[in-house]
């Protein structure tokens, strides 16, 4: 099975808006998933920047899904239906 | 963000709105691009995420504009238009006094104050809360306890004792977080700061879920220095290095990126503070004196003016970090402006009394304005700060840290046993004022207090989770000099 991959984005704009409070999930994710899972910050993901769309921030990657305004627990339902997948 | 609370909605409206105020001023159509934020952040046929209706989100949005802006919002007119404010704004030659303010429309009609009996009651046969109540205020009648409330304190004894813990203390968030007792609801219902009171420490900013209690952003007023051309210089809470990603050295290039002509470490002033309290903890200590409590926190100096003067020949004479700094930096550069960088709401009473500091910028403000312009600040070159800080100073943000500073320059045998207040709470009061009737403290000789848990990384106007901060901080001060080696 291949990984699911999180990239949680660490830019200004994310860490501003709320990535600060998702570092967490760096090390949540390995606990609770083991090596099924794969999670890493980022650099800005670019997504803010589209439209200026900051308000939406903070943004994280969980394979190919975009997640705006993130929370640990939008994150961790992503990661369920992936592995579901 | 606070010692261990999750991620706020309201935390992420307060910093959207001033990124897209700051948005507004440096662009082209300033005023009327202020007074379209609320229709901006909730358009037409938009979700209503937490109100009633639509109105009730851009009314609420809207007051959060004004706090923004600087003003206060009880007292200005509904009829305003946010264009005129925001003009009003720049025209401003001072700030605003206190820097909190409410929102009545944000704030929710929170049940007041007092003790409930749930449906749990058993109505049972022991009835241990009648026996405990000590003013006759709770009866079983028709097989439930029933509290009556002229007569209830609110002890809450009757809660403790209850085998089922079916009574249960029904709190208003910001009322329960105040440690002075100066936030409440009035006759009416209306929520009141009493300013003769307050300490402005902030707890209540982060108590309420309904994000009804603002500070009156000074952010215009310093953009518009930087705008004007004026040499405006920042001077940097030791808190921030712990608040974004990336190293000092990049934070230094980030914020010149602002427009700021110099950027200082308030760690400068911290050294000295830290030379000028262990001086006068030797010296209290040679001349019998039973304890000293430190005076770099802005919210304990106020609480001390306001609520506990007893206390006052306690407190060290030292100056605070901020104090020194802003004193070097106006000698060196007499026609600058100076912006104090900080954790917290106290620092602007602290500023407001200091004509060295000129406006105070929060960590909150600070992660906004990188937002609105868009600065990637892990992608900045490193710059190296002209002085140097100490390793104890720059950890001065971290509970503890003050303490274990004036014991770094004490030597064995007059090395001072601390006692760490981490919280202003209302029992971390009751002990001070204790410690001040009785003169002497049984716990220590020399008192440190922090009004946030945590320390200043803990305050209020924060942006990193504190765990992250912390280890962030930790890791700048693990590469710093010794103080003696600086002081030398």
């Amino acid at each position: 099975m291949a990984k699911v991959n999180v990239k949680v984005c660490l830019g200004t704009t994310c860490f501003v808006m709320g990535s600060s409070n998702l570092q967490e999930l760096i090390e949540l994710v390995p606990k609770k998933y083991g090596d099924d899972v794969e999670v890493a910050g980022s650099p800005c993901l670019g997504l803010c920047s589209i439209d200026w769309e900051f308000s939406k921030a903070p943004y994280v990657k969980v394979n190919n899904e975009v997640i705006k305004e993130a929370t640990v627990e939008k994150v961790l339902a992503a990661i369920d239906k992936e592995l579901k997948n | 963000m606070s010692i261990n609370t999750p991620a706020k909605q309201t935390s992420h409206l307060k910093r959207e709105i001033l990124a897209r105020i700051i948005r507004a001023y440096l662009g082209d159509n300033y005023e009327e691009d202020v007074r379209l934020i609320p229709y901006k952040m909730r358009p037409q046929g938009s979700d209503v995420p937490f109100r009633c209706c639509i109105h009730k989100e851009r009314a609420i949005l809207r007051d959060r504009v004004i706090a923004s802006l600087g003003f206060d919002i009880e007292e200005t007119q509904d009829s305003e238009l946010l264009s005129n404010l925001a003009k009003k704004a720049l025209d401003r030659k001072q700030p605003e006094e206190h820097p909190l303010t409410l929102l009545q429309t944000a704030c929710n009609e929170c049940v007041p104050a007092r003790i409930h009996v749930t449906d749990l009651c058993q109505g049972c046969v022991a009835r241990p809360c009648e026996s405990a109540c000590r003013f006759g205020a709770i009866k079983v009648e028709n097989g439930k306890s029933r509290i009556d409330h002229t007569k209830c304190k609110s002890c809450g004894l009757c809660a403790q004792v209850c085998p089922f813990q079916a009574i249960t203390k029904i709190i208003v968030p910001c009322e329960n977080a105040c440690p002075v007792g100066a936030i409440a609801k009035d006759e009416d219902g209306i929520t009141r700061i009493d300013h003769d009171k307050c300490i402005s420490c902030g707890k209540c900013v982060s108590a309420c879920p309904f994000g009804a209690v603002h500070k009156k952003s000074q952010i215009i007023d310093i953009i518009k220095n930087i705008k004007s051309g004026k040499k405006v210089i920042a001077m940097l809470a030791p808190a921030i290095m712990g608040q974004l990603p990336c190293t000092p050295e990049q934070l230094k290039t980030a914020i010149k990126k602002l427009g700021f002509n110099d950027v200082v470490e308030v760690a400068l002033g911290a050294d000295i503070t830290t030379k000028n309290e262990a001086e006068e903890f030797r010296e209290r200590m040679e001349n019998g004196k039973p304890f000293m409590t430190t005076s770099c926190c802005a919210a304990y100096n106020e609480l001390v003016e306001k609520h506990i003067p007893e206390i006052k020949p306690y407190r060290s004479e030292t100056k605070t970090p901020a104090y020194y700094t802003a004193e070097i930096v106006k000698k060196e550069n007499p026609e600058s402006v100076t912006v104090f960088f900080s954790p917290c709401v106290a620092k602007r009473r602290e500023a407001m009394q200091n004509p060295n500091i000129d406006f105070v910028l929060n960590f909150e403000e600070l992660g906004a304005w990188f937002v609105a312009l868009n600065v990637q600040v892990s992608e900045c070159e490193k710059e190296d700060f002209a002085k140097e800080s100490s390793a104890q100073a720059r950890k001065f943000a971290i509970t503890g840290g003050v303490a274990e500073a004036v014991n770094s320059l004490l030597d064995e045998g007059e090395k001072a046993k601390a006692h760490v207040v981490n919280g202003l709470d209302k029992a971390a009061i009751r002990d001070l004022k204790k410690f001040a009737k009785n003169g002497k403290c049984e716990l220590g000789n020399l008192i440190e207090v922090m009004a946030c848990p945590g320390g200043c990384l803990g305050g209020s106007n924060t942006i990193n989770a504190y765990k992250q901060a912390n280890k962030q901080l930790t890791g700048y001060v693990e590469q710093s000099k010794d103080i003696k080696e600086i002081l030398k």
